[in-house]
């Protein structure tokens, strides 16, 4: 966790925001993320992203869940405590394939649901940095990172050229703090070049 | 970019296709003269449950192809355009084949073939209660009459679903236009979706499969045959785009595509196989013995084999292979598992027909395979025929760019 500066360009239109990935990536600054309003077909290879292994980790729990239910109720209805439920055999594999399949879904689901906030780092009481509120409502927001040797303004003309109709700089911490969404901005004592814009 | 409008055949298709269609020929005759007019029941009894099968399952297949085009059309869909004349092309096969699986079922109940439909059998009818409360339901009169309409309709319908979407070929829609043509799409579409339910979601499996045990009923079976015909139907969609993908035609067609109809497979996979277990283990569970008889043959008889054979690769293959993103859009695994299931669902149609008609033993031979080669070489014929004839892409169609820039 450090606190970065960040040349953050806040785009109207989704067109203008593809071309103006493609032309970031080929000039090569880097691009730290982008928050659009709702998910947008293809950003993330545009981007350069890495496929998620989110799905990987599903099939884990999922197969987990059904190893589970299924030596669990195996153990239990055949050595553990055998009952007669109608002249069924004590090994009454059909019939526990329902609570099989809840139970794959049920690992599958919640774990995922876990693994998905861990990897966005996203939990009660716990507060990240909003580099532009409207991003959540009507704005496409491209967050470039600064290295100590770029220069912002030369950035900010460079994002204003792609047609982005705000540009801020901004000193942000990139990783999670305690506090609550809408209040605790700042995580420490240091003040940032800038808050909410 | 110039886009190849028409399909030529290449010479290689067109020996293959003559060359199945032969073998079937020659399985059909030699069939007739060896098993159908044998002294062996059994081998009687094989020939025309042999004929059965293949007609109904292929002519079940070939229309859940206009099924994939209605449902999507009905839908709103535009990812499908690229390579909708495909399943038209497909869809059009229903009228040969539907000929031949009438000309089959005729041949059953005006041959009086109670080993095959036990309904047929006056005799039995009298003296058992079962079948005389059915006998409103089970008689040559309605089988045929609803035959008639079941295929009759499919072929009109298909017809007009067709000349609808051909008849924007060469003029480009205003947008008024475009509303208008595709509204009337959706009317059509909803009409024959409309027969479908009564058709192959109901009554139909009922008459043409289900009967075949007419003491035995289970409120899953058209459901099932459904899935497992409309799994079959969007493989054999699959098989011919990606043949098609290979010759250099469907530009507009990518793996985005065939993402899609891998996704179909793999859903219908799961919907078949949720379908063919409700219907298992309630029996199963029941355990009682007017419902078990059907799975007695299966489950524990000699279609043992084939039980499990069903399982594994119309269940456990799909779930497996179709699982990951990567190979929903390899063109080699997307091939593979079409065939796979295409045979696969072609075996569970096996198992539930010579599951009934011959409960001694698994009769499966050069002869099944030989007429199941026949309708193969039949279809493919076809359908490069009616893809010849028109243009592959429907250029002026509404939804045309939404399948060009679609994405998965």
């Amino acid at each position: 966790m450090s606190i970065k500066k960040f040349v953050v360009g806040c785009f109207t239109e989704e067109q203008a925001l593809f071309s103006a990935v493609k032309k970031v990536r080929s000039t090569g600054y880097k691009i730290h993320d982008v928050y659009t309003p709702m998910p947008i077909h293809g950003l993330d290879k545009a981007m350069g992203l890495r496929d998620t292994s989110l799905h990987t980790a599903g099939f884990i729990y999922g197969i987990t869940g059904t190893t589970t239910a299924l030596s669990g109720i195996g153990w239990i209805f055949t050595s553990d405590w055998p009952l007669n439920f109608g002249g069924k055999p004590h090994f009454a594999l059909p019939a526990w394939i329902p609570i099989t399949f809840e139970l794959t879904v049920l690992f599958a689901s919640v774990g995922m649901v876990l693994t998905f906030c861990y990897l966005c780092q996203m939990a009660p009481f716990v507060k990240k940095h909003h580099f532009h509120l409207r991003s959540t409502d009507d704005l496409f927001v491209m967050v470039l990172e600064c290295t100590p040797t770029s220069d912002e303004a030369e950035m900010s003309t460079f994002l204003n050229g792609l047609g982005a109709k705000e540009i801020n700089v901004q000193e942000a911490e990139t990783g999670w703090w305690l506090g609550r969404y809408d209040r605790n901005t700042q995580p420490f004592e240091k003040k940032t070049a800038s808050t909410l814009a | 970019m110039s886009l190849r409008e028409n399909f030529e055949t290449p010479s290689q298709y067109k020996t293959w296709s003559y060359v199945l269609m032969g073998a079937g020929a020659l399985a059909v005759i030699a069939g007739y003269l060896f098993y159908g007019s044998s002294q062996d029941q059994d081998k009687i009894t094989h020939f025309w449950s042999a004929l059965l099968q293949n007609g109904v399952y292929f002519l079940l297949v070939l229309n859940a192809a206009m099924f994939f085009f209605a449902a999507t059309t009905l839908a709103w869909g535009g990812w499908q355009i690229s390579f909708r004349r495909v399943t038209e092309a497909i869809s059009a096969c229903v009228i040969p084949i539907g000929a031949i699986t009438f000309v089959i079922l005729l041949a059953i109940v005006f041959g009086h073939r109670s080993y095959i439909y036990e309904w047929l059998d006056h005799d039995l009818v009298a003296r058992d209660e079962v079948l005389k409360g059915k006998s409103g339901f089970l008689n040559p009169g309605f089988f045929i009459v609803w035959s008639i309409l079941t295929i009759g309709l499919w072929t009109l319908f298909g017809l007009k679903l067709r000349s609808i979407s051909r008849e924007i070929d060469d003029k480009p829609l205003s947008i008024e236009e475009g509303r208008k043509y595709i509204f009337k799409n959706t009317v059509w579409a909803a009409v024959y979706i409309f027969w479908f339910a009564l058709t192959v979601a109901s009554v139909t499996p009922w008459l043409w499969l289900m009967s075949i045990n007419a003491h035995w009923f289970s409120t899953m079976y058209s459901w099932y045959t459904f899935a497992s015909s409309f799994v079959a139907g969007v493989a054999l969609i699959t098989l011919f785009v990606i043949y098609l993908k290979n010759l250099g035609y469907l530009e507009f067609t990518n793996e985005e595509h065939l993402h899609d109809l891998g996704k179909f497979q793999f859903a219908f996979s799961i919907f078949w196989t949720y379908l063919w277990f409700s219907q298992f283990m309630l029996i199963w569970y029941a355990n009682i013995s007017e419902e078990t008889i059907y799975f007695r043959t299966r489950f524990e008889g000699p279609y043992q084999g084939l039980f499990y054979l069903n399982l594994v690769i119309n269940f456990l293959a799909p779930l497996l292979i179709f699982m990951s993103r990567n190979s929903k859009r390899n063109y080699a695994v997307v091939t593979f598992m079409s065939v796979a299931l295409l045979f696969g669902h072609w075996i569970d149609f096996y198992q539930m027909i010579f599951g009934s008609t011959l409960p001694k033993g698994v009769p499966m031979n050069l002869l099944d395979f030989g007429i199941a080669a026949g309708f193969i070489g039949l279809i493919m014929w076809n359908v490069a025929r009616v893809l010849g004839k028109y243009p592959l892409i429907p250029v002026n169609h509404p939804f045309l760019k939404e399948s060009i820039i679609h994405h998965t």
